[in-house]
C-alpha cells in the first residue's frame, strides 16, 4: 500500500495543505502581520521588548559594500551563525563552530575561507534565499550551546523544538534532531529525525525519519523512551506568549535549548508545516476543534498551557463532538 | 457562510453564462463543437439566353426565397450592359434586367452561394392557402376526372394518403382509359403538376406548385424539377409529383412556390435556362464566422474574429494558457506535484508548442543540464549574484546558439526551434535548480524538475488537442467556465494525491497500534 485512503486520514483528523492553507493559515493569520515573523529581525526586536530571551545578536550586514566589514565584524568570535533575515525553510543558514586564523569550520568539519563566507553574505544580500527574490539583511548570531540532556540525540547541530500554537494555545509540539543525513540541520525532508512530543509531560512519544518509524537516533544509536525535554512547562510558556506577541493565531515556534541561557526562541513561522503530525502520528484536526470550540481565548498564560497539557496530554484521548470536528471546512463560522 | 454563499453564486453564474453562450452560439448561430465539422456548399449558376428583338427589353427572372434552413452566402448578377433591380413583393423576390434596346442573343448570369443549416423546429411555411378554384373541366374529361377521384377516394383515408395514391395512381405503369384521357399524351412536366393541382381542386384542396433545383456537384443544364404542395392540416406538405413520395427531398433548393412565371422576356424570344451546379467543402466554422459577420450579429462582430489574422493568431495562443493554468492548479492543489516556479510550466508548454514533444524535451534537458554544469563551475568564481544570473543568460543563449548550429550541419532542422525557448525563465531556471542542488541536494532537483517537466507536458497535450485549440479560439466563453472550474479548485480542502503517500505511514501505525 502505497497510497493511504483520504477517508482513514481524515478519521485521523489529519490536516493536509489544502485545509491548512484554508482553514488556518488565512483564517488566523492577517496578512499584514506576517513580516513580523518573516522578517528574523523585526521578531527579534518584539522578542527582546517581550522579555524572551533569543540569541545574541553579533551584527547585521544591508549592503554589499558591507561585506567589507565582515572580517571585523566576526574576529572576535570563535562561533557564529550567518542567516538571511528573511530566508524560509532553514535556508542559507551557515554555521561556523570553530575559528582557526583564516580557516573557518563547519558543525560537518569542512573548512571554508572567509571569502566562501563573504559569497554567501553577498548571495543573501541579494535575495537568493528570500521570499521572492528581494534584496535581503544579513544577520550574524551567537551560537547556540548544545545543552547536555540532548548531547546523546543529536549529531552534527542543535535540536530544535516545534511548538504549534492556535489562538494562544499550545497544541502539539515535536522535537526535531540533527543527523548525519541532515547535515547537522533539523530540518525533517533532509532527514533529521522528528520526535512528537508528548504534550502532557515533555516525553518522547514516536519518532521518525524519511516519514519512517525509528526506534533510535540513527546516529548516536540512543533509544528515545528515556528522552524527557527539561522546563516543559516553562517551554509551553514561551510557545504560548508569542501569540500575544505577534497577534497570530497560527503559529510555529522553533525553541532550543541553551546550556548557559536556556530556552530561547530561534524562529517564528507563519506557515508551519504538517510534518509535526507525522511525527506525533496524530491529526492536528482534533485538537483544532477543541481550541475553536473554545469562546475566548484566556488572557492568563499558565491558564492556556494547563489547559493544553490537560486537553492534549497523551493519555487523554481527545474527542471532540462531530459538530466541531468539521467547523474547519467553513471559513466563516 | 456568506462569502463562500457568494462564492457558489458567482460560479454558478459564470458557469450558467459560459454554457450558455457556448449552446447560444451552437444552436442558434450555428457554431461547430468539432473542428472538423465539414458543410456543401453549392453554387449554382442560372443562364438566361434569348434573343432580343431590337425593342426595349426587360428580363424578369424568379429568384429562390430564403429560408431558415438556408444561408445565402453570395449573390452575383452579371449582364453586360444591362440595368438592374432586385424586387421583392409577396409573391418572392426577383431579379430584373432592363435595356433600352437590344439584338441578337443576350445572356444574363444569375450565381447563388448556399449552404444548409442544420435543421431547425417549425421551419414549416405556414402561409394560409386560397381557397382552391374550381377548375373548368370539359365534360369528358370532367367525368373521367370523378371517376379516377371516386377511385381513389375510396382507397384513401386522409388528406395525404388521398394525394399520394393520386399522384402514384397517375404515374401507374399500366394507366387505365381514363388517366390517359386526362394525361392527355401532352404529358410535359408542368402539365402535370397542373393537372394534379386541378384534381385536389376538385376535391376541395388547396394544392401549389412547387419548382426547385436538385442538387448535385459538378451538373449541367440542369432544369428545375416540378413539385406539388398540398395543404394539410394547417401546414404546406411537398409531395414528389412523379413517385408521391413527401417531404423535402436532400439536396434540393426550393427556386420558386406558387403559379408566377420563373421566367419572363419582353422584347426576346427564344428564352432559355439552364442551371449549372458545383460543390464545394468548407468548413462549417468558417461559413458561421462569415455568415455573423455580414449580419453583425453581436457576437461574431465583436468578437476575437475581428481583429486582423496576426491578432487572431496571437489570441489563439493566449486563449490556451487558461487551459494550461487549469492543469497547474489541478497539478498542484489536487496531485500535489512540486514544480520550480508556479507558472513556469506553462512558459516550458508553450515553447514545447512551438519545438514538438519530443525535441523540445530533449532540448530543454540538454539546455538545463550544460547550464547546471556551467553554473557549478561559475559558483567557484565567487560572483555577485546579479553578475551571476547574467552569465547564466549569456551561458544560455550561447548554448542555445551552439545547438542550433550543430543541428543545421546534421541536418537536423527540429532543433534549431530552440529560439522558441523563454532564455531569461531558462536562465532563472538553471540558476534556482543549482541552488537547489547545494542546498538540498540532488534529489530535490529531480522532484521539482520532473515535477514541472511532467506538468508541462501534461499541459501541452492539453493545449495541443485540436478540439481543445478549436474550442478555446472559437469559444473565448470557455474562459468562464475555466474560471469557475478554477475558483471552485480553490476551495478544496480536502488531501492532496502526494498526501496520502506522504501519511500512508501514519495510517499503518494507526493500525498496529490500536490492535
Amino acid at each position: 500500500m502505497f497510497l493511504a485512503s483520504a477517508r482513514k486520514l481524515r478519521s485521523f483528523g489529519i490536516i493536509g495543505m489544502n485545509q491548512r492553507n484554508f482553514g488556518l493559515i488565512s483564517r488566523y493569520n492577517p496578512r499584514h502581520l506576517y513580516p513580523l515573523v518573516d522578517d528574523k529581525l523585526k521578531t527579534k526586536l518584539l522578542a527582546q521588548k517581550a522579555g524572551i530571551t533569543v540569541p545574541k545578536l553579533l551584527g547585521t550586514l544591508q549592503y554589499q559594500h558591507d561585506v567589507k566589514l565582515l572580517k571585523g565584524i566576526l574576529s572576535p568570535y570563535a562561533q557564529f551563525v550567518i542567516k538571511p533575515v528573511k530566508g524560509s525553510g532553514g535556508k542559507g543558514i551557515l554555521v561556523i563552530t570553530e575559528h582557526d586564523h583564516n580557516l573557518y569550520f563547519k558543525p560537518s568539519g569542512d573548512a571554508i575561507q572567509l571569502a566562501d563566507i563573504e559569497r554567501h553574505v553577498s548571495n543573501i544580500l541579494c535575495g537568493l534565499h528570500s521570499l521572492g527574490g528581494k534584496p535581503d539583511t544579513v544577520m550574524i548570531e551567537s551560537l547556540i550551546q548544545l545543552d547536555p540532556v540532548f548531547s546523546d540525540y543529536s549529531y552534527e547541530g542543535i535540536p530544535d523544538l516545534r511548538i504549534i500554537v492556535l489562538r494562544g494555545y499550545p497544541i502539539m509540539a515535536m522535537l526535531r534532531l540533527t543527523t548525519h543525513a541532515s547535515d547537522g540541520k533539523a530540518n525533517l525532508h533532509q532527514g533529521a529525525v522528528g520526535v512528537g512530543i508528548d504534550m502532557g509531560t515533555g516525553s518522547a512519544l514516536h519518532a521518525v525519519q524519511y516519514g519512517e518509524s525509528v526506534s533510535c537516533h540513527p546516529d548516536t544509536r540512543k533509544t528515545f523512551p528515556e528522552l524527557v525535554i527539561p522546563h516543559w512547562d516553562k517551554l509551553l510558556q514561551l510557545a504560548a506568549a508569542c501569540y500575544e506577541m505577534t497577534g497570530l493565531g497560527y503559529l510555529g515556534v522553533d525553541i532550543v535549548l541553551d546550556r548557559d541561557q536556556g530556552p530561547m526562541i530561534i524562529e517564528l513561522n507563519a506557515r508551519p508545516g504538517l510534518s509535526i503530525q507525522v511525527a506525533n502520528c496524530a491529526g492536528l484536526a482534533p485538537r483544532v476543534a477543541v481550541i475553536e470550540a473554545l469562546k475566548n481565548v484566556e488572557p492568563d498564560l499558565q491558564l492556556r498551557v494547563a489547559f493544553s497539557k490537560k486537553q492534549f496530554a497523551a493519555d487523554s484521548s481527545i474527542h471532540p463532538p462531530r459538530q466541531q470536528r468539521t467547523r474547519i471546512d467553513d471559513p466563516d463560522s | 457562510m456568506h462569502a463562500k454563499l457568494r462564492l457558489y453564486i458567482i460560479v454558478i453564474l459564470m458557469m450558467g453564462l459560459g454554457i450558455g453562450l457556448i449552446l447560444y452560439k451552437h444552436f442558434a448561430l450555428g457554431f461547430p463543437l468539432s473542428p472538423d465539422d465539414k458543410k456543401s456548399v453549392w453554387t449554382i449558376e442560372a443562364k438566361i439566353d434569348f434573343i432580343a428583338r431590337g425593342d426595349p427589353v426587360i428580363v424578369s427572372f424568379a429568384l429562390p426565397p430564403q429560408t431558415p434552413n438556408t444561408v445565402f452566402m453570395e449573390e452575383d448578377f452579371a449582364s453586360p450592359d444591362y440595368g438592374f433591380s432586385e424586387l421583392t413583393s409577396p409573391a418572392g423576390r426577383r431579379a430584373q434586367w432592363s435595356k433600352r434596346t437590344a439584338s441578337g442573343p443576350q445572356t444574363a448570369y444569375y450565381r447563388l452561394s448556399v449552404y444548409e443549416m442544420d435543421p431547425i423546429t417549425g421551419t414549416v411555411t405556414s402561409d394560409l392557402p386560397s381557397e382552391p378554384e374550381k377548375p373548368e373541366f370539359d365534360e369528358v374529361l370532367k367525368t373521367a376526372a370523378t371517376t379516377l377521384l371516386d377511385q381513389v377516394r375510396s382507397k384513401s383515408a386522409n388528406t395525404e394518403i388521398f394525394t399520394r395514391e393520386l399522384i402514384s395512381t397517375l404515374n401507374s405503369n399500366a394507366p387505365s382509359q381514363n388517366q390517359r384521357l386526362l394525361l392527355n399524351d401532352q404529358s410535359s412536366e408542368d402539365y402535370k403538376t397542373h393537372l394534379i393541382i386541378n384534381l385536389l381542386a376538385l376535391e376541395g384542396i388547396s394544392a401549389r406548385i412547387v419548382r426547385g433545383l436538385y442538387l448535385k456537384d459538378g451538373r449541367r443544364r440542369q432544369s428545375l424539377s416540378n413539385f406539388v404542395e398540398v395543404y394539410i392540416g394547417g401546414q404546406w406538405l411537398l409531395f414528389n409529383q412523379d413517385s408521391g413520395e413527401s417531404g423535402e427531398p436532400r439536396n434540393f433548393l426550393i427556386w420558386q412556390r406558387g403559379d408566377q412565371s420563373l421566367l419572363d422576356v419582353v422584347g426576346g424570344r427564344n428564352s432559355q435556362i439552364s442551371f449549372s451546379i458545383i460543390r464545394n467543402v468548407h468548413s462549417t466554422r468558417n461559413l458561421v464566422v462569415r455568415d455573423g459577420m455580414n449580419k453583425q450579429a453581436g457576437l461574431v462582430d465583436f468578437s476575437i474574429y475581428s481583429l486582423p489574422i496576426e491578432q487572431q493568431n496571437a489570441f489563439k495562443m493566449i486563449l490556451l494558457l487558461p487551459i494550461g493554468a487549469l492543469i497547474v492548479v489541478i497539478m498542484r492543489l489536487l496531485v500535489g506535484i512540486r514544480t520550480s516556479g508556479t507558472f513556469m510550466p506553462i512558459l516550458i508548454a508553450l515553447a514545447l508548442i512551438q519545438t514538438t514533444l519530443l525535441t523540445g524535451i530533449i532540448i530543454f534537458l540538454t539546455v538545463v543540464g550544460t547550464g547546471l554544469l556551467i553554473r557549478s563551475y561559475l559558483s567557484r568564481l565567487n560572483l555577485l549574484f546579479v553578475a551571476r544570473i547574467s552569465a547564466v543568460i549569456i551561458v544560455v543563449i550561447a548554448i542555445m546558439a551552439s545547438i542550433s548550429i550543430i543541428s543545421n550541419k546534421l541536418g537536423l532542422d527540429q532543433a534549431m526551434t530552440v529560439t522558441f525557448f523563454p532564455m531569461i525563465i531558462l536562465a532563472w531556471t538553471i540558476e534556482r535548480m543549482s541552488v537547489l542542488w547545494e542546498e538540498d541536494g540532488p534529489r530535490e532537483v529531480f522532484i521539482q524538475g520532473g515535477g514541472s517537466l511532467l506538468t508541462a507536458v501534461i499541459a501541452y497535450l492539453f493545449m495541443t488537442n485540436r478540439t481543445i485549440e478549436y474550442l478555446t479560439f472559437n469559444f473565448p466563453e470557455l474562459m468562464l467556465v475555466n474560471l469557475a472550474l478554477i475558483l471552485i479548485l480553490g476551495q478544496y480542502t480536502g488531501y492532496r494525491l502526494s498526501e496520502l503517500y506522504r501519511f500512508h505511514s501514519l495510517e499503518r501505525r494507526h493500525v498496529s497500534g490500536k490492535r
